[in-house]
């Protein structure tokens, strides 16, 4: 068992879900996690690219954002391992730096579209009625939007930058949550121990917090892991239409639109930070299926 | 039957208003007054004005999105603030060709979808199934304007196969329809894959073995008919991911549909151009989810498999 407890110690905690807090849960979780044959590889992935988001000025070998214009466009050699952008910048550097920006993007927007779209799922199926079909008739309209389409819509109004495509990004978002926190809740309604709290006296508030729920946080912690994949594939896609970051901060999708008018004769600049997005999104959708059945209640040991 | 139909039309309704107040909202909730925002940047105080009075700026806002409402449902959303021509001029062949890029998508998604799904299923657990398993996840997480670019790279630049860009003929729309319709058909392969390999484990398809008949009759004529049900569904809701996608695909081709020109138009700030493209494609995704719900309705999987 050393090797599992090993690589366990990896796990970045930012990927980590509700943390069990005994050690013999742990053990329990880690034992449902490994039954996915994925989740291991990609968990490590995800490690990988979040130490290099966490660590980029230290593990960066040169300045990401010195132009060096003698060496432009140079290819990947032993001093420059992904080679030199249309600046003559080091690569390697700027997409270690990526790291950090794609990931914030990610997680922040996700945390924000969570805060905003669980609640609101969990107010609508507690109290039903007629504010639930207001509720859910108002998500409606941001899903009339097909997919990154919403998301272009609030860029255009707020102003290209960094923080408005996590703003647009997590708008874009909130109603998946609000349909998995509406439809877990609707399914915990039925149960007994929600009855029993009711029958006792219980606030609706404190039923919510308290029983509600941390018994949907696992749904909605898979739900995450997921999206926060999708929310870095959309900040990108933003910053690759010019919406998102802007020059010369080093964001994948946009290093990959600068880099597009050199790619016929340097491939290397666009090959390098698309990958970048490619693992990173592969890492959490692979890290994804195992925490699916390592919080799925329902799933047993084996 | 004829109830379903009506209240799923009379539900479709709320967002479709919805969508109409957001577009509206686009001009008022960008910073700055609309009046000079139309007017444009060296508008004198006097053009301004003019502006704000030949727009209905200065009137109510009720009034004014009603106004909106009463000129789009016309078809009239007004000029476009860069050309001077009328916005339904400047993007009434640009949908068609965002339409043929997404029905080509589909097309493709849907073909290498199916074929790749039954070969998993037919594979089950076997190397075929996981190879496949692998390059459709690798085709769910990778980035569509990287698909593009590498795309152009390997079959343009090296290969010399089809052309970079542009929209002259069919062999244009080779490589964009594959970037566009990549993810939708890992996705399909996915759900086509899991719905067979359960289908082939249930009861009357045992029968169908025992009957002496060969796997791939069995799969052919037994699994794939009622493992196609859950697919047709995928396919309703993935269309609308493709009106979306078609955005990136459209910029990486530079591909002549709505998709571009909402980034153009967002970059020289004309507005009736982006809220008219805008508007077009979420009306688009709302027929289309109507109709997807219609077609199921109409074709319930209990009745076809008895």
């Amino acid at each position: 068992m050393s090797f599992t407890e090993n690589v366990d110690t990896n796990v970045p905690s930012a990927a980590e879900p509700a943390k069990p807090q005994r050690s013999s849960e742990w053990a329990r979780f880690w034992k449902k996690f490994r039954r996915s044959k994925p989740a291991l590889p990609g968990g490590i992935i995800v490690a990988i690219i979040v130490f290099c988001g966490v660590f980029a000025p230290w593990i960066a070998p040169h300045d990401p954002f010195r132009p060096e214009f003698g060496a432009m466009l140079e290819g990947p050699s032993w001093a420059h391992l992904f080679g030199r952008d249309e600046l003559g910048r080091d690569l390697l550097s700027r997409v270690i730096h990526g790291a950090r920006i794609s990931l914030l993007e990610g997680v922040l927007s996700v945390a924000l579209a969570m805060s905003i779209g669980v609640p609101i799922g969990v107010v609508a199926a507690y109290f039903g009625g007629k504010l639930d079909i207001v509720l859910m008739r108002i998500i409606d309209v941001m899903l009339a939007f097909p997919g990154v389409l919403l998301a272009i819509v609030i860029v255009s109004i707020l102003g290209p930058s960094l923080t408005n495509t996590m703003i647009a990004v997590a708008v874009y978002t909130i109603p998946i949550f609000t349909r998995i926190a509406r439809s877990a809740t609707l399914a915990l309604m039925k149960e007994p121990y929600i009855e029993a709290a009711r029958s006792m006296g219980m606030r609706n508030g404190r039923i919510m917090l308290r029983h509600i729920l941390p018994n949907i946080a696992g749904e909605i912690t898979v739900m995450a892991t997921l999206r926060i994949g999708i929310a870095v594939l959309t900040a990108s896609s933003l910053s690759f239409l010019g919406l998102g970051a802007q020059a010369p901060t080093p964001e994948w999708g946009s290093m990959l639109a600068s880099g597009r008018n050199y790619m016929l004769i340097a491939p290397h600049i666009v090959v390098f930070p698309g990958l970048a997005i490619l693992f990173l999104v592969l890492g959490l959708n692979l890290l994804q299926d195992g925490l699916r059945i390592a919080l799925d209640p329902k799933s047993v040991e084996p | 039957m004829f109830q379903y139909i009506i209240r799923r039309i009379i539900f479709a309704i709320p967002a479709l208003i919805g969508v109409s107040v957001v577009v509206f909202l686009m001009l008022h909730a960008t910073p700055g007054d609309p009046a000079q925002v139309v007017a444009g940047p060296e508008a004198t105080a006097a053009d301004i004005e003019n502006v704000r009075k030949s727009l209905g700026l200065d009137r109510p806002i009720v009034e004014q999105y009603l106004h909106f409402v009463g000129r789009a449902v016309t078809g009239d959303f007004g000029v476009s603030f860069k050309t001077g021509r009328s916005v339904v001029e400047e993007i009434g062949h640009r949908y068609l060709n965002t339409l043929q890029l997404a029905g080509a998508a589909m097309l493709f998604a849907v073909v290498v979808g199916i074929v790749s799904g039954v070969l998993c299923a037919a594979f089950k657990y076997r190397a075929l199934d996981n190879i496949i398993l692998v390059l459709s996840l690798i085709g769910i997480s990778a980035p569509a304007f990287f698909v593009g670019l590498v795309l152009m790279i390997v079959f343009s630049v090296q290969l010399g196969w089809l052309p970079l860009t542009g929209n002259d003929s069919w062999r244009h729309l080779i490589l964009p329809c594959v970037t566009l319709g990549l993810a939708n058909a890992a996705i399909i392969a996915r759900v086509m894959r899991a719905r067979l390999i359960e289908t082939l484990d249930s009861d009357y398809v045992r029968t169908a073995y025992a009957k002496g008949l060969s796997g791939y009759r069995v799969i052919t004529r037994h699994g794939l008919r009622n493992a196609l049900m859950p697919v047709i569904t995928v396919v309703g809701l993935q269309m609308g991911y493709l009106l979306g996608g078609a955005v990136i695909t459209e910029t990486v081709f530079s591909w002549p549909g709505l998709g571009r020109l909402i980034i153009q138009s967002i970059s020289s700030r004309d507005l009736p151009l982006v809220q008219a493209s805008v508007l077009l494609i979420a009306v688009t995704f709302v027929i289309i989810n109507l109709l997807t719900d219609l077609l199921y309705g109409l074709v319930d999987p209990r009745v076809e498999v008895a």
